[in-house]
């Protein structure tokens, strides 16, 4: 949509004679330009190409002819993989864990940071500092008390032990985030809404958080991708192989005795681990760079 | 309006009261344990803790792979942040002022936007996958790496990447830096594209060459995202731990070449069950982050003093 908006405005320039002479002096920094934009690029997308090109081969070809297209592509890798080697498991795993953790995650965040952006109590700012503090500690510092405090709940290797604790850390930045962003919506309409006997609770769930809407989108795309990512936690908190998340069990496979031979299978499993974080990003693309970049700076 | 204000505190502590509970006690009751496990000589069985002062961190500064680790970790924090912010800062200014298009002629390229869409992409993938990846592509017979460079006759470049002690934490610090240049270059450009088209215009008509602009006028104005950056990849060249326990061979090895604080931690407590010494390591990283910040921002500070 938007580059289709974009193109003809970018080519006018092109055609009005008055810069052509600019055009002409600058073609060779320009050339330079993209051959560094185009190595970088390859740089990049090599690694991945060619393991999804090896995904589809058998383990001789990958040796033999790496830069080829198959002879016949082994969509029998990537069932070997999906089945035999669990990732299809591992992969609903980390689906249950990180969709119940995001949906937690996003109700909570936006619950706790509302109450301290939009109301004045005493020990307001206390809390807010005690939640953002959470984002100046590596969570290295908690691992080993946090061990023991998941097993002592009775949490360790479940959904719920990881569920819990994915939202407890995703807590602090969403807090953080949404705590800027209601601030900054205006005040008119929730008050409209108040004199019309809204509850705090329909003020907040019919007013405040559809004008929060694209924060909300934001934080949770950058949630979504945190949690997936994840590895240290569920590698401690995680030990049962049956309930491993899917980096974590690729990342298991790949050291494992079994399967470190069998190249064609784990490069399988690496792209049935990338494929939809593509499709997701092939499609929002936009939204997910902006949504990312925008995390960072606040 | 007295009922809605009763209300009120019952609203505040249901939406305050579940986020907080979940908070104290997965994230701040262990931050505040750690400091006090880190006192004790705790091996993870009840009833058998004694507190043994600064012990555990007296052991560290005589613990070879500890200190090595934290070499280790000093070198990826020269290394990682810098390599990435340069490198993302040089494809930014390519990708923004690479062509000569509109009135300031220092547009952008074409493709731009492809460029941001391909370098973006590692970025989304964790770690331990990219790991995975990069395992492959070192291997020294059937990896990618020394494929190419065989094919392009470069044969005397090909090396056992992850197997040479010499190498080794190279090889990791390249794997940080290609999955996280995208993502600073996507960032520095958003920086970019808000500087207002006067401002570049004003500098060329007063005779600015285009890299006199670079340095003049638009480096200042991303300063700010540059220093966000920097404390970003130091976070994540102080960690490192994912790649290295994935990737290198040990992990950790060879001889403890590619040996991180938080790799030490984890064997340290879920391998030795020595959970007080490892609690110590968490301490230790704390400072080295906090030290790190404190930096980053002091920096900061100056330059803002200098710049008004």
């Amino acid at each position: 949509m938007t580059t289709l908006l974009d193109r003809p405005a970018r080519r006018q320039p092109s055609t009005s004679p008055v810069r052509a002479p600019a055009r002409r002096t600058g073609r060779f920094g320009d050339l330079a330009a993209h051959l560094f934009l185009v190595g970088w690029a390859a740089l990049v997308t090599a690694p991945l190409l060619w393991a999804v090109l090896s995904s589809l081969k058998t383990d001789r070809e990958i040796l033999t002819s790496p830069w080829t297209v198959p002879a016949t592509p082994r969509f029998d890798n990537w069932s070997r993989a999906w089945g035999e080697a669990s990732i299809g498991s591992y992969f609903l795993n980390s689906a249950i864990v990180v969709g119940s953790a995001l949906v937690l995650t996003m109700l909570l965040g936006a619950l706790v940071a509302y109450a301290l952006a939009r109301y004045s109590f005493p020990g307001n700012r206390l809390l807010y500092h005690l939640f953002v503090a959470g984002l100046l500690f590596p969570v290295f510092l908690a691992l080993v008390p946090l061990f023991f405090v998941v097993r002592q709940l009775g949490l360790l290797g479940t959904y719920s032990g990881l569920i819990l604790v994915y939202t407890a850390y995703a807590l602090p930045f969403t807090v953080f985030f949404l705590h800027g962003f209601f601030r900054s919506l205006p005040s008119a309409l929730a008050e409209a809404a108040f004199l019309d006997g809204c509850s705090h609770w329909g003020v907040l769930f019919r007013v405040m958080l559809p004008l929060a809407r694209p924060g909300l989108v934001s934080i949770a795309i950058f949630n979504f991708l945190g949690l997936w990512n994840q590895y240290l936690l569920p590698l401690v908190l995680n030990p049962d192989p049956d309930r491993y998340v899917l980096a974590q069990g690729l990342a298991a496979l790949s050291v494992s005795q079994g399967y470190r031979s069998d190249w064609s299978g784990l490069f399988a499993g690496l792209t049935i681990a990338m494929l939809p974080v593509l499709a997701a990003y092939v499609l929002f693309q936009r939204q997910i760079r902006t949504g990312l970049t925008a995390g960072a700076v606040r | 309006m007295a009922a809605l204000r009763h209300g009120k505190y019952r609203f505040l502590a249901g939406a305050i009261l579940p986020g907080l509970l979940l908070y104290a006690v997965f994230v701040l009751s262990p931050y505040a344990q750690a400091f006090y496990l880190a006192l004790t000589d705790w091996t993870g069985v009840s009833g058998q803790v004694e507190i043994v002062g600064l012990d555990n961190f007296r052991r560290l500064v005589d613990d070879p792979l500890f200190l090595a680790a934290l070499r280790n970790n000093g070198l990826l924090l020269l290394v990682v942040p810098a390599a990435t912010i340069g490198l993302g800062l040089l494809l930014a200014a390519l990708v923004n002022f690479g062509g000569r298009r509109g009135s300031t002629m220092v547009g952008g390229v074409r493709g731009g936007e492809f460029y941001k869409v391909a370098y973006f992409f590692p970025q989304l993938l964790s770690l331990p996958i990219i790991a995975v990846l990069w395992q492959f592509v070192y291997h020294p017979n059937e990896g990618v790496l020394n494929g190419v460079l065989r094919a392009v006759g470069l044969d005397f470049l090909a090396r056992t990447w992850l197997g040479d002690p010499h190498l080794a934490l190279w090889a990791v610090a390249g794997v940080l830096v290609w999955s996280s240049v995208g993502f600073y270059m996507v960032l520095f450009s958003a920086a970019m594209e808000s500087i207002p088209r006067d401002v570049l215009e004003a500098a060329v008509l007063d005779g600015a060459g285009r890299l006199a602009v670079l340095r003049r006028v638009v480096l200042p104005l991303v300063r700010e995202n540059v220093q966000v950056a920097f404390v970003y990849l130091g976070v994540l060249a102080l960690d490192g731990f994912a790649v290295v326990q994935v990737m290198t061979v040990g992990p950790g090895g060879p001889d403890g070449s590619t040996e991180v604080i938080g790799l030490g931690l984890y064997r340290n407590a879920f391998t030795y069950g020595r959970f007080g010494y490892a609690a110590a390591m968490g301490v230790a990283l704390f400072f080295l982050t906090l030290a790190l910040a404190v930096v980053a921002l002091r920096a900061g500070r100056r330059e803002q003093v200098e710049l008004s």
